[in-house]
Parts: C-alpha cells; structure tokens; sequence
C-alpha cells in the first residue's frame, strides 16, 4: 500500500476532513428520548383517565366514599339512591396484606438466609431456579388451584383445628368457610415469598465479608452470624418487605378466586371478604347501569393506584438508601 | 519529508483538572514517533487528542491547534467522524468485536460505513491482514470468532481492523504491554514495517521499546512536552536533565 | 437454626410443588385433540374445547409485543446512552412506578381510554399489556446496553463510525442476548395475565373475528371456567387450559434461565 500521496480510493470522498454535517447523532438522541418518554405520557394519561373516569363518583360522595361502608348498586328502595363507600375494601385489603406478611415474611428469611448463609453454592443456584419459578406462575392458576386443591385443604385439616386451638379470639371465630379472608391471606404469603425472599438474598450478600469473619472470629455460632447479617441488612429487608407489601396490594385474581366476595367489614378471618382489587375484578364487566357504579369502581381503583405508588415508592426508596449505606461503611 | 501532523499550544482538561499543558510539535510523516513518560504524564490523553477521542469523555476539553496537513481537526465545522477515519487507534488491550468473525472484524470499518461490494471486501480485507502479518495465520479460518485467537494475534487483527479503512496516521496506545514478550516482539517488528506507508505515532511506559522501534521520541512529564528529538539523541544525548533522569531509570 | 431456615424453604416449595403436580395431572387428563382445535361450548355444556382461548393468546400477546417491544426497547437504549441527562433519571423512575402499577388498574386505564371508544376488543387488551410490557423490557434492555464494555464502543468509534451507529451496530449486537432475554420473560409474564384482560377483551366463544372484537384468551378462559356452577364440566376445561398455558410461561421461563445460567466452577 503506497500512500505517500493522498492516494485516491474508493474511500476517498472520506479523506477530506469535510464539514460537520448535520448531525445524525443528534437526530439519535432527540427520536430515542422522545420515545423513552413514552412513560410520561402513559403515566400522565392513566392518572388522567382514572381520575377523570372517578370523577362521577368523587362528586357524589366525596371524602365519605373512604370510610362509606355499604354497597348498594340498586338499593332495595327503588327511591334511595345507589350508595358506595371503600372502608371494607380498604380493610379487606389491608388484613390480606397483613396476613400475607405474617406468613411470608418469616418464611422468605428463613429462605434467603438459607441461600446466602448456610447452603452450598451449586445448591444456591437450584434453589433460586425453582423459587423463581413460583413467581412465574400465572396469578389466575394460582386461584384455580386455590379453589379446588388448597381451600379443601385448609377446611379440612387446618381451619377447624385453628378455631379449636385460637377460638377464643374475635378473629377466629364464627362460621368457618374455605373462601375467606384467612385464604386469600395465605395466598397471598405464597406469592409474596419468591420477591422478599430474592430481594432480601441480594441485601444479605451485599452484607461484606467482614462483617461475617469478624463475628465468627469471635466465636459464633452459624446462627449467630446470621442474626448479625440480618441486622446489618436490616433496612434492606425492610424494603424488600414493603415490596412484598405492595405486590400482596395489588394482587387481583388469585385473591378474587379465593377470598368469597362479599362486601362487609369482616371481624372473623373465617368470613369472606373483598379487598380493593377483587371487587373491581368481580363487578366490572357487570356494572352497566347505573353510571355512578362503574365511577364508583373506577374510584376504588384509584384509591388502589395511588396505595400501590406510595407502598412502592417508599420501599424502593428504603432499599436504596440502605444499599447505599452497606457500600459506604465497606470502605472503612 | 514533510509534517504530517502539527500540535500547536496543545492544553487539554478533565473537568477543572488539566491533563496537558500547552504542547507544541511537529510529527513527520512515515516515520515512527514515540511518545514516553511516567504513569499520568499525560502521554494516553496526547494522542486521544489526535484522533478526537479526549472528548468523548464527559467534562472533557482542549484548547489548542491540532494540523493533520495544515488543517485543524478541532476546526469549526469539523466532524470528528472524518477525523478518525483518517487517524485510525489500536488500544492497549486488543479488543476485537466478540460477536464477529476474523473476516468481519478486519471488515467492520468499512461494512459500517457503507461499503457492500463482496469483492472490494476481500481485497481489503486480505490487504490489510498480510499487511498486519497475520494473513497466513488465519487465512483459512476467516470465519472464526475474533475473541478465539490469541492476544499477540488479537492485536494484529485489531492493527488489520484499522487498516483496513486506509488512514493515514496509527495512533497505538501501549500496543504490546498487555502481551507476551513473543508476541509483542512481532507487533514491534509490524510497526517498523508500518511505518514505510504510514504516520506512526506509540505510546509507550517501555522505554526499551521506544529506543527499537521509533525514529523520533517525545518525553512528556506532568503534562508538559519535555524534550522531542531524533530518539538517537533523546536517549543518547538528552538536552534535559529530567529526560536523562528518567531514561536512567531514576524514576518512572 | 438452621433447621428452621430450611423448613422454609420446604415449606415455599411445597405449594410449587402441589401446583405444578395438580396442574399437570388433571390438565393432562382433560387434554384431547378437540381441546385445542374446538370452539368454546357455553358454560355446562359437554364436548368442545377452548381452541379460540388459545389463538386468542397469541394474537393478543403478539400485538402486544408488536406495540411493545420496540418502544420499550429504545426507551432502553436512551436510559442506557443518555444515562446523565436530567430526563433519563426521572424516565427511569416512573418506568419502576409503572412496573409495580396493579394489573387491575391497568386493565381499568384499558377501559377507559380505548372500550370506551370502541368497544369491548383485542386493540384494548393488546394495549394494556404493552404497558405492561414496556417499562419491563425497557429496564432489561438498558441493564443489558449498560453491560456492553466502553473498549467496544470506542473500537467502533475510532474506526470512524458516528456514535449512533455504533449504538445501533455495535452495541446492540453485543447486548443482544440481555435484550432478548429480557423480552422474553416479559412475553412469559404479560401471556398469564388476567386482570388487564377482564376488563378489556370481556371474553368470546368463538374464534377471533376483529381486532375490534372481543375475544378469548387462555387466562381469562381459565377464570370463567373457574366461576362455573357446572363444576364437572368446566373445570377439567380450567385445568387443561392451566396446563396449557403453564407449559407456555414456564418453558419460556426455564429456557432464558437455562440460556443465562453462570457456570459454577
């Protein structure tokens, strides 16, 4: 190759430092950034949307659509006007929740510490496979197999023995019945399980090496080094349970299959319920008439959206933070 | 012999920190000029200048003049794509594309600018492994990946990768310090080779490297141009009391 | 102790377990030829199948993908090459609000920003779950874009290649297994979903008849089969199509895990 000359070739019209053209990266940019906000205009819609679909029902009750606690899309009095209030919904769903995290916190440590703590490694890898899995699971599937295979389950071997041995708390009292509140809690916990359990794993393996050898070098047990990893991570977990928080909130069909659907304010776990989801989930598609009873679900899904967000947000915001701290104190 | 490329009041900065200090010279063309100094002397951040690549890092700037044949590659309607087509760079760990093949890799240059003819493709592309002395190494297997050979002849192949568009100028940032003394002897005796039908510019921390291979040398300190001569002077004649300090090992 | 620890996690895999072994063994009783090809009979009613739930799924999880997967693939690509801008950060943000959004709320924008307008059909539930889809994909892509070394970038950069190109070209290719990956498992995810289709598709017997039509889909056949009082007609349907759809979200599932697997050595 002789290129003691600016040799012509095939390049060549390349091989004049030539004008800035008009830039195709800019052009890039603008078309790439106009299609990742794509989020504002979807979350901005949505909000506008629900709310606006809401509106109907927020003029007529008001703030006591929150603690109104009847449902009466075609009152039995031709002349009274239909009535809808949340406080069941609202309760529904938080007891749900609740009992959700009772169950499944507890369960979902004691897997990521299994994993990060005390297990081989190849048999990490197995076991995550199939926990993950379990969050793979249609929604729908799990309350099928709810109905048919767990509630038989629960009704025959578990609840009677609970209202013998706790009955002679409120909670677990009165008519026991397979679709209840106390099923879709548990429900719930196993659904919970497979994203505690993952995020609280990460949170534990972020926990330096340091810390472990330290303790250990001091004496303690296997047990005690996990207690120390779960303090150390304690903020983490504290998020990873909030996300769990906010998955048992939104979740729809499993509970709806599972938790009876009937609008009161239940004081017996054995009673069944509604939450925030499953009523819009059950009456939807059947809410024709009157206008105000579609606005009115479209409220509870408000009310539902703006739960989920604040759960959310504020348990991404812990984990951060906490992240953040573990990397900062591994420096020293 | 004419100067390929003029460097006039060269300064250049990271953000407030300032990386270059007004360097000045004259880079003939086809030789093999050689650029040495200590760790964080600036010598890496000389030729990203040359090639436009400084200022791909975010908070990156320069003042100064660079000529390549009297024009100034930092001019105002300057697009520093054309830049680097005529300046190409070899870096310091080879790096060839993993997803393609010894054939696509030494072909990405021009494929990605446009360049479809089959034919023209296998020309250039067995011109520029013969003329990377790797041709007969890999003739028959085109097709393999480019991350399965070795790292002497994953850096021929990078050196064959630039060529291929047919630059003038050869940036090499540290060309053979991530490879074995075999193999690097190989790269060393490739850019004597070069350097009769292209401008060379190395960098180097080996200064052993520097004193085989170039013809002309350039001792950056802190930033600042030292000294600059026929290598046969810098190493045997220093001017500067800091060049001869540093060619002795003293430090660095 | 740690007893107690891996009690748990016997007790998290015993309803996994029961799930898939219940599934499978009364789906595969219920499976037939006419299963898959035949039209929905109504609820109680013997013989036929849920063959339009199945096509159903398909052609709404396709459009879906359609809608979805380039927005969210380039939205991706922005988060990863434009990480400092201002409007990244806050994009990156709402895309993770987006991602915990209740599917039922979803399903309710579904109604009203397109049932609304016309009508029970495929358009709506196709659209709910590309927004369901998108900020999933869009984070998978931008975490894969992020992986592709800064040596690749600059190689195509100094060989005179503009920056966009090297992004469409170069980096692309090399992410190109994340990204797939990532797409993947949002099509397992978004093809089990039943809420945003309640409220969007309502349902059908029959074979898909419009993009303005209803339509059947495999998760909402499940749950109408679920809700029958004819229980010994409908719910071998349920359990056939549950396996059905099992068989399809977890091979997908299993198939990414198995491509991504590190090797422990």
């Amino acid at each position: 190759m002789n290129t003691h000359k600016k040799h012509p070739s095939f390049l060549s019209k390349l091989n004049t430092i030539s004008k800035k053209r008009l830039s195709g990266d800019s052009a890039f940019k603008t078309i790439v950034m106009l299609i990742a906000c794509n989020i504002f205009l979807i979350l901005g819609l949505m909000i506008f949307k629900i709310v606006q679909s809401s509106w109907l029902s927020i003029q007529t009750y008001g703030i006591n659509f929150l603690w109104g606690t009847t449902w009466q899309p075609f009152p039995p009095n031709p002349n009274a006007p239909p009535s809808f209030g949340a406080l069941p919904l609202i309760w529904g769903t938080l007891i749900t929740s609740s009992i959700a995290l009772f169950l499944g916190v507890p369960i979902s440590l004691g897997i990521s510490l299994a994993l990060s703590e005390f297990a081989p490694k190849s048999f990490n890898y197995v076991i995550s496979f199939f926990v993950e899995l379990l969050a793979a699971i249609p929604s729908v599937i799990y309350g099928l197999w709810g109905i048919l295979v767990l509630i038989p389950f629960l009704q025959n071997n578990v609840y009677p023995q609970l209202q013998t041995v706790l009955g002679f708390l409120p909670f677990f009292q009165g008519t026991i019945r397979g679709s209840s509140v106390l099923t879709g809690g548990i429900i719930l916990a196993i659904m919970i399980i497979p994203t505690v359990s993952a995020i609280s794993r990460d949170v534990f393996a972020a926990v330096p090496n340091s810390q472990r050898e330290a303790i250990i070098a001091l004496g303690a047990t296997r047990w005690e080094k996990a207690r120390i990893v779960m303090s150390y991570g304690r903020s983490g977990v504290i998020g990873a349970i909030m996300l769990g928080l906010g998955r048992a909130v939104g979740e729809t069909m499993a509970v709806t299959m599972v938790i009876g659907n009937s609008f009161n304010m239940f004081t017996s776990l054995f009673e069944p319920s509604s939450t925030l989801a499953s009523i819009v989930a059950n009456e939807f598609t059947e809410a024709s008439s009157p206008p105000v009873y579609i606005s009115a679900l479209m409220e509870v899904g408000l009310i539902l959206f703006a739960l989920a967000i604040v759960v959310n947000a504020s348990a991404r915001l812990i984990i951060w933070r906490s992240t953040r701290n573990v990397k900062e104190v591994e420096m020293f | 012999m004419s100067y390929k490329i003029e460097i006039q009041s060269l300064s250049a900065w990271f953000g407030s920190k300032q990386v270059l200090q007004d360097i000045t010279m004259k880079i003939k063309e086809n030789v093999v000029t050689a650029i040495i100094g200590p760790s964080g002397c600036g010598k890496t951040t000389l030729i990203r200048c040359l090639n436009r690549m400084h200022e791909l890092t975010p908070r990156a700037k320069i003042t100064g003049r660079v000529l390549l044949d009297r024009e100034d590659i930092y001019g105002e309607n300057v697009d520093p794509v054309t830049v680097r087509r005529r300046i190409g760079m070899v870096f310091q760990k080879p790096n060839p594309f993993p997803m393609m093949s010894i054939y696509d890799n030494t072909a990405a240059g021009l494929k990605l600018n446009g360049v479809a003819d089959k034919h023209k493709l296998d020309e250039i592309v067995e011109k520029s492994l013969r003329a990377a002395h790797l041709w007969d190494e890999v003739k028959l297997e085109l097709g393999k990946s480019g991350a399965s050979l070795s790292g002497g002849q994953q850096q021929r192949l990078c050196i064959a990768r630039a060529l291929a568009i047919e630059p003038e100028v050869i940036l090499m940032d540290e060309p053979t310090s991530a490879l074995d003394p075999t193999a690097a002897a190989k790269i060393e005796q490739l850019i004597r080779v070069l350097a009769e039908d292209y401008t060379v510019i190395i960098v180097t921390h080996n200064m052993q490297q520097a004193a085989r291979v170039s013809d002309f040398t350039a001792f950056l300190y802190l930033g600042r141009l030292v000294e600059y001569g026929s290598t046969k002077d810098i190493f045997e004649n220093p001017r500067s009391e800091l060049t001869e300090k540093y060619i002795t090992g003293e430090f660095g | 102790m740690t007893l107690l620890a891996y009690a748990a996690l016997i007790i998290a895999l015993i309803p996994l377990a029961s799930i898939l072994i219940e599934t499978i063994s009364r789906g595969l009783s219920a499976m037939s030829f006419s299963l898959l090809f035949e039209e929905i009979p109504p609820l109680g009613q013997l013989g036929g199948g849920i063959g339009p739930a199945i096509e159903g799924t398909l052609i709404i999880v396709a459009l879906a993908s359609i809608i979805g997967i380039p927005i969210g693939v380039f939205s991706g690509i922005y988060l990863a090459e434009f990480r400092q801008s201002h409007i990244a950060s806050v994009a990156r943000f709402l895309n993770d609000v987006l991602t915990n959004v209740p599917s039922i709320v979803l399903g309710i924008f579904g109604w009203a920003l397109i049932v609304v307008v016309i009508g029970w059909s495929v358009i709506a539930g196709a659209v709910a779950l590309a927004i369901m889809m998108i900020p999933i994909v869009t984070r998978t892509t931008e975490e894969a874009i992020k992986l592709v070394p800064m040596t690749i970038r600059e190689a195509a950069i100094a060989l005179g290649v503009p920056r966009w190109k090297t992004t469409l070209t170069v980096v692309l290719s090399s992410a190109k297994k994340g990204i797939a990956t990532g797409i993947l498992l949002a099509v397992a995810r978004i093809s089990g979903e039943t809420a945003p289709l309640l409220l969007t598709i309502l349902g059908s017997r029959f074979w898909f008849s419009g993009f303005t039509q209803p339509t059947a889909a495999l998760p909402l056949a499940i749950f109408n089969f679920s809700q029958s009082p004819f229980r010994t007609v409908d719910l071998p349907r349920a359990w056939g199509a549950s396996l059905i759809l099992i068989f399809i979200v977890l091979t997908i599932n299993i198939i990414v895990r198995y491509a991504t697997r590190e090797k422990y050595g």
